[in-house]
């Protein structure tokens, strides 16, 4: 036990730092492959609205959907994540990223529609402090602790700190939209801008808020019976309804994009809000998630599976050819005489001092079309000048290049490996009547089996994730599937996929690797010894 | 993150205490970030060394990573730890990490020089502030070379697009950037779509599908380009006809290396290159990028950087000052994508369409190109 954890305490540094600096980002890296928060959480109120509203009837979704959509998506705009929510959903359907956009620049323009009328009624209503007066009071303690939490998750940001606002349980009852869209203001105005939320004027979504508040005849009646804060501007308001704006957010937005009436963005709004979401992986396997279900993906659009199987095979091809290329090479570094063979060995090592883009352009200048190679077989008149080989940018030149790339890899493990085979074995099998090709193959060959698994599977495992020179050498059809997951990570941005395209190829990896191991044995690798 | 705030904080308190004489505290080191290569080199000629001489003490650091900046920058943002002051991106990066909120949103008239003649500086960069991240630095176009000595005898060199699927007149392979950007729009315009309805017809599935089919009719004689210098390079070693690449690329292929080349302005497709300032810079850092800025992007040292690359400045009032090359002693005009001898017609990068589509023709045109 004591031994145990002496051991346990040699190993911590390095597993703790293993842990800290691999596993973890790792882990998280691969957890974007489900992870679907933003959309809950920048949405949040229009994501429970959603649940009550049935798709399939092809109508857009009710009045209250819209009105959530307003008082979530102006808070979103305030902290620049509309357009964040708008890329994630351009993934699922096209053109929803420029209209997150362009509805975010309007959205204080939705709102002045009833703030300007307001403001005529009363012009009370253009005062900061008379609205603070108004929504301020006790008993909302509660309701300013959930939308504090709501702001902090959408704006990813800490929102703790004192306000100096609780809104009134009075306001919250009378006027609930209202209430949501001034706390909002009031505590971002107090954390995000460190404002006094009394000297700030309301945003434009809380003259909005009052306008949905006195669309319900309840709300007016209970306005024409109240008497606290603000009661005779209210009463105004609510006496000259005819002089608000007489239709309703589902008409202000889509005034600004008509595509918020479409039923077919709401579905992939409705779809796409659990806080998990298996959407990237179904898009790894060419698949995508509907409103219908699971479906797969039109033939024009399938890349994926095809890049998986494409980077298996070729894998194993180079993996072939670095055994084929590497095998007599290993054999002759394991039995020259020791001055020779050193000189070998550097040979077999100098590609590592160099880099491997600049190994890659190399193969460049030797393979294309006008290339050294293809010169050099038009001059002995091998080739004819017309109809050069092409020996790049397609899965030819990925192959080459990466055998060569890749060798030392399968040399290495291959030439410790024979070091350990005593010459007297052959010797043996000869002395005893076996040809020189029986003794090779009966006694030298099994014996250095493990040299190339252990070769093979370094060469394997590295080769499925190469990405730069398939890059540079591949054209078309040598890409590898980590191209595209490069691109993703790089240029297009969606990390989710490509963390789920990832987790695809970790664990096609470690699946061979079991199947290696009941089929071959992880103890009969070896790299050395 | 609170000991770095205080580090910075008391950073800052020293720089104050120390450097009374300046109004503002200012840090005195900048890590800039742009693309390498002629094009960075343009920039330390043009703004960087001047700046240094105006401003002895500052210290700038180059980081060459402006083709992966968005993600770098999202990664950092994510870390809490932005280390860049100013980035160099295209447009369309601009817009996208101003979307993502990791660019700082800037007021042109503010943070800009005016022009020399008092033109506000909003007015002098005019449509060409596309993002309200953006800060404009130049115009490039993306446009075809072609081998002149590779143009069959008896056949009048190319002067229209559409010589890029015309194998028969003009054999030999070509080159086009490995996404469908620039390369949907010319196979549209050449499949008979007129071009003010381009977009229109690549909205449509059936639209995309005739691009793709257009481009299919050279599939087997294209080489896929991903980095900017291949086109050159193809062009150079004799393995293309013709090919598609930044403009500047294939002035220094033609006139610094004295290649057989010649340019195909027709159907140049426009697009900016210009800074985004990132989001949440602590003050005294802020205060020196946009010092420097404004010293960066004023009407001559915008002028100043036609001297060494030929990418047109993006203000107005920047273009009566283009002179001369640098080394070469030519006139440069003539070699701006945007003199009007070139600029006969002209693509715009559609930005707001591309934001849309990009993901959905991207995913069609990749499995295109793997078929």
């Amino acid at each position: 036990m004591r031994q145990k954890m002496r051991a346990l305490m040699l190993v911590a540094p390095l597993l703790i730092f293993v842990v800290v600096t691999f596993i973890v980002p790792i882990l998280s890296m691969l957890f974007r492959s489900v992870e679907n928060d933003i959309v809950p959480n920048t949405i949040p109120g229009t994501v429970v609205a959603l649940t009550e509203w049935d798709g399939s009837t092809g109508q857009p979704p009710h009045e209250d959907v819209y009105r959530n959509l307003y008082i979530d998506l102006f808070k979103a705009e305030e902290a620049k994540q509309h357009t964040r929510l708008g890329t994630r959903l351009n993934y699922e359907q096209t053109g929803l990223s420029s209209m997150f956009r362009t509805t975010g620049r309007s959205l204080d323009d939705i709102g002045e529609l009833w703030q300007d009328p307001l403001e005529d009624i009363d012009p009370n209503f253009e005062e900061g402090s008379f609205w603070f007066e108004m929504m301020s009071g006790t008993g909302g303690e509660g309701f300013l602790e959930r939308r504090r939490e709501m702001l902090a998750l959408m704006s990813d940001e800490d929102m703790s700190g004192d306000v100096g606002f609780v809104p009134s349980a009075d306001m919250i009852e009378m006027l609930p939209w209202t209430a949501q869209a001034y706390t909002d203001f009031a505590i971002w105005a107090a954390i995000r801008d460190e404002d006094t939320v009394s000297e700030e004027d309301p945003w434009e979504s809380v003259y909005g808020a009052l306008g949905m508040d006195l669309t319900n005849p309840d709300t007016v009646s209970a306005i024409n019976s109240y008497g606290g804060p603000g009661a005779s501007a209210l009463q105004a308001a609510a006496a000259n309804l005819d002089q608000l704006p007489q239709f309703g957010f589902r008409e202000a937005f889509v005034e600004e994009d008509e595509d918020w009436g479409s039923a077919k963005v709401w579905a992939t709004i409705k779809l796409y809000s659990p806080s998990l979401t298996p959407g990237y992986f179904l898009n790894s396997v060419d698949m995508t998630l509907t409103p219908d279900g699971i479906e797969s993906k039109p033939d024009n659009q399938q890349v994926y599976t095809t890049l998986f199987t494409r980077t298996l095979i070729m894998a194993l091809i180079i993996t072939a050819s670095c055994i084929v290329l590497g095998y007599p090479v290993a054999w002759l570094l394991a039995n020259l005489p020791m001055r020779t063979a050193s000189i070998l060995m550097i040979l077999v090592l100098l590609p590592f001092w160099t880099s491997l883009l600049v190994r890659t352009s190399a193969w460049k200048v030797l393979l294309q079309q006008q290339g050294v190679i293809n010169e050099i077989l038009v001059w002995l008149g091998f080739v004819n000048d017309a109809d050069r080989l092409i020996l790049m940018n397609n899965a030819t030149g990925t192959v080459i290049a990466m055998t060569h790339i890749l060798l030392p890899f399968m040399i290495l493990p291959l030439y410790s490996v024979m070091k350990t085979i005593p010459p007297s074995y052959q010797r043996a099998a000869k002395s005893l009547g076996a040809t020189n090709w029986t003794a090779f193959w009966r006694v030298y060959f099994p014996q250095s089996v493990p040299g190339i698994g252990a070769g093979s599977i370094l060469v394997f495992i590295l080769a499925i994730g190469y990405y730069i020179t398939p890059e540079i050498v591949g054209g078309t059809d040598g890409v590898f599937i980590s191209n595209r997951i490069a691109y993703h990570i790089s240029s297009s941005l969606n990390w989710g996929l490509a963390a789920a395209l990832g987790s695809i190829l970790l664990v096609v990896v470690l699946g061979l690797y079991w199947c290696y191991d009941k089929i071959v044995g992880i103890d009969n690798v070896k790299l050395g010894g | 993150m609170q000991l770095i705030k205080t580090l910075t904080a008391s950073t800052a308190l020293l720089v104050v205490a120390g450097g009374s004489a300046f109004a503002q505290d200012m840090a005195s080191d900048m890590t800039l970030v742009s693309w390498g290569g002629a094009y960075q080199n343009s920039q330390i000629k043009a703004y960087a060394e001047p700046y240094m001489a105006n401003n002895p003490g500052v210290s700038i650091t180059w980081d060459e990573s402006s083709n992966e900046a968005v993600a770098k920058m999202r990664a950092m943002n994510e870390a809490n730890n932005v280390t860049w002051d100013l980035v160099d991106v295209v447009a369309a990066d601009a817009m996208r990490l101003c979307d993502e909120g990791l660019a700082m949103e800037i007021d042109a008239n503010e943070v800009l020089a005016a022009a020399p003649d008092g033109t506000s500086a909003e007015d002098d960069f005019g449509d060409l502030l596309v993002s309200d991240c953006f800060i404009p630095q130049i115009v490039y176009s993306t446009t075809f070379g072609y081998r002149e000595d590779m143009v069959p005898a008896g056949t009048p060199a190319p002067t229209d697009i559409c010589a890029l699927f015309d194998t028969e007149t003009y054999p030999g392979m070509r080159s086009l950037e490995k996404r469908p950007i620039n390369n949907m729009e010319w196979a549209l315009l050449c499949d008979g779509v007129a071009k003010d309805e381009v977009y229109s017809v690549l909205e449509t599935p059936e639209g995309q599908q005739q691009a793709l089919d257009k481009l299919a009719t050279i599939k087997d004689s294209v080489i896929w380009w991903s980095a900017g210098a291949d086109t050159p390079q193809l062009l150079a070693d004799g393995e293309v006809f013709m090919g598609s690449t930044y403009n500047g690329r294939l002035f220094s292929a033609i006139v610094e290396q004295d290649q057989p080349i010649a340019m195909l302005w027709d159907a140049q497709v426009f697009d900016l290159d210009g800074w985004i300032i990132p989001a949440g810079l602590p003050e005294d850092r802020l205060n020196r990028v946009l010092d420097f800025v404004k010293f960066a992007t004023d009407t001559q040292r915008l002028a100043d950087q036609a001297a060494y690359i030929s990418y047109g400045p993006a203000r107005f009032s920047s273009a009566p000052l283009v002179g001369k090359h640098a080394d070469l002693g030519i006139d440069m005009a003539p070699h701006m994508p945007t003199d009007p001898a070139n600029a006969k017609n002209t693509f715009l990068y559609n930005y707001e369409f591309w934001a849309d589509y990009r993901d959905d023709i991207d995913a069609k045109f990749q499995a295109w190109l793997a078929q």
